[in-house]
């Protein structure tokens, strides 16, 4: 049975549009939720990196030497397959005969989350380092605590030196969220996977999936370059 | 010269006896090492060598077909790249918009996704693709992940080697132009020797990425080194296959990063003042 494209790419039943969009709605909704926490994780990670404490350093850089070298597909499967065995290993030592099963959402965005934090460290580092000191000094003089200086005088400044390289770290997460479809989750890429399998048209669901990626980047990069000229006015303000 | 230009900033005091962050420090290197411990242990304690004399061989030849899956693509991908970097620069609007549309394309999609396309994707030009006698080149999945990897990575080193050649300043081709060298030998003799000191660091992360993105052959049905942990974790359903693989991956970059390192130190030597 032949069926023209435009019923292969209709709303319903029939066409497998409806699929693909839900698919891509998981796509966001995966990256939107590893967001928070890898950005929460990475600042951290960078805060300790630049922290005079060796034994600080020490536990950060090993954290992101580790997730930066292993390929995200290997730390997907290792977590995937892994994290069962330990968490039944555990939970059997208080409840003998329980099971576990990992979700594929949340496991995938653990384990986005932890490559994500790891690059953003590197990111939220390179702009710590550019913060020159006279401004920690300068907070400390007007009687600021040290928390206090961060959250009012280094923050502000991070977030604005930091965007660039953060912007680039998402537009990769959103891509990772991809290798998700290999444990099963239903994301943009395993809908397409589904669609091309049932219809034999390879090519056409599988660059439909490539334009939903490649629209997400654009929809991204106008994002933030919205979130940058909002930046850029209140800086321009002072 | 005043006095003040002759005080001393002194290093700040030297943190004693244990501040909340030397706690967290040693608490979270403690972790570390717990973990650690808790692996080398479960290793040790699931070590089984009968599983080991029948897998480390094929890991090694997963190990060579990462190897040259990565060296064959990054070099096409090079050779590749030089006209996409020209086309990107040009001052013609259309060849540059293509080269840009190109680069953008490759950047903004996932590699499993193109990896897809290319591999399930050109069987949809079956009858097209064996008239011009590709189809037997398109039907092993190794040169289909070739073909995405190279593709794909031409794109990226495109970006690398325009951002090199424009960071070097304008005066350059000037003076070059008015020593009276034509525009290749400019190119040769002094922009790229400058360009390629700024080049080598997103080159070596590009070969990095390159390594750590192959893993999605095995996706394909390619036997790489993680194909070859799919295939051991799926008849013996022992996680350590993957943490031994994961063990490689982790030594290859490494070893690429320090190495990658030294060189860079090694050619800027004379930078340093």
């Amino acid at each position: 049975m032949q069926q023209s494209v435009w019923t292969l790419l209709s709303w319903g039943p029939d066409g497998w549009l409806d699929d693909i969009a839900f698919g891509a709605l998981v796509t966001v909704l995966l990256a939107l939720a590893t967001l928070p926490i890898g950005l929460t994780v990475g600042f951290f990670v960078a805060f300790a990196k630049q922290s005079e404490e060796p034994s600080l350093r020490l536990a950060a850089n090993i954290y992101t030497t580790i997730f930066r070298g292993l390929p995200e597909l290997v730390t997907l499967f290792l977590f995937f397959f892994g994290a069962p065995l330990v968490l039944q290993y555990l939970i059997r030592l208080i409840y003998p005969d329980s099971t576990i099963d990992v979700n594929g959402f949340v496991a995938g965005m653990i384990v986005l989350a932890l490559i994500f934090s790891s690059y953003a460290s590197e990111v939220f580092l390179s702009a710590f380092r550019a913060i020159p000191k006279g401004q920690y000094e300068g907070g400390y003089a007007i009687g600021l605590s040290n928390w206090q200086t961060m959250r009012k005088v280094i923050l502000p400044q991070l977030i604005r030196i930091a965007f660039p390289g953060l912007e680039n770290c998402w537009l990769s997460l959103l891509k990772d969220t991809s290798l998700v479809s290999v444990v099963g989750l239903a994301e943009t890429l395993r809908a397409a996977n589904v669609a091309a399998k049932v219809t034999k048209h390879s090519f056409l669901f599988y660059g439909v999936a490539a334009l939903v990626f490649l629209g997400l980047a654009v929809l991204s990069s106008f994002a933030t370059s919205a979130i940058l000229r909002s930046l850029g006015r209140r800086e321009a303000q002072r | 010269m005043s006095a003040t230009a002759t005080v001393v900033e002194r290093p700040p005091p030297r943190a004693q006896g244990w501040p909340r962050r030397r706690i967290i420090g040693y608490a979270l290197v403690c972790l570390w090492i717990a973990f650690g411990v808790g692996l080398v242990s479960y290793l040790v304690v699931a070590w089984n060598s009968e599983l080991f004399a029948k897998y480390a061989p094929s890991y090694l030849q997963g190990l060579g077909v990462t190897l040259s899956l990565v060296g064959i693509s990054i070099t096409l991908g090079a050779i590749l790249s030089l006209p996409v970097a020209y086309a990107r620069m040009s001052k013609n609007r259309i060849l540059s918009g293509l080269a840009y549309c190109y680069v953008y394309f490759f950047r903004g999609t996932p590699l499993l996704v193109q990896t897809f396309l290319v591999y399930y994707g050109v069987g949809s030009f079956k009858p097209q693709l064996e008239m011009v006698g590709l189809w037997g080149f398109f039907r092993e999945a190794f040169n289909c992940g070739v073909f995405a990897f190279a593709l794909n990575t031409a794109a990226y080193q495109a970006e690398i080697l325009r951002g090199a050649i424009e960071s070097v300043p304008k005066g350059q081709w000037e003076g070059a132009a008015s020593l009276g060298l034509h525009k290749l030998q400019t190119l040769w003799k002094i922009i790229l020797p400058q360009a390629l000191i700024v080049a080598l660091r997103p080159y070596g992360n590009e070969l990095i990425l390159m390594i750590k993105a192959s893993a999605i052959v095995a996706i394909i049905t390619v036997y790489d080194l993680m194909g070859m942990a799919k295939l051991a974790y799926s008849r013996t359903f022992d996680i350590q296959a993957y943490i031994w693989v994961a063990i490689v991956y982790l030594v290859i970059v490494e070893i690429l990063r320090h190495g990658i390192e030294w060189i860079e130190r090694r050619i800027t030597i004379h930078l340093k003042r």
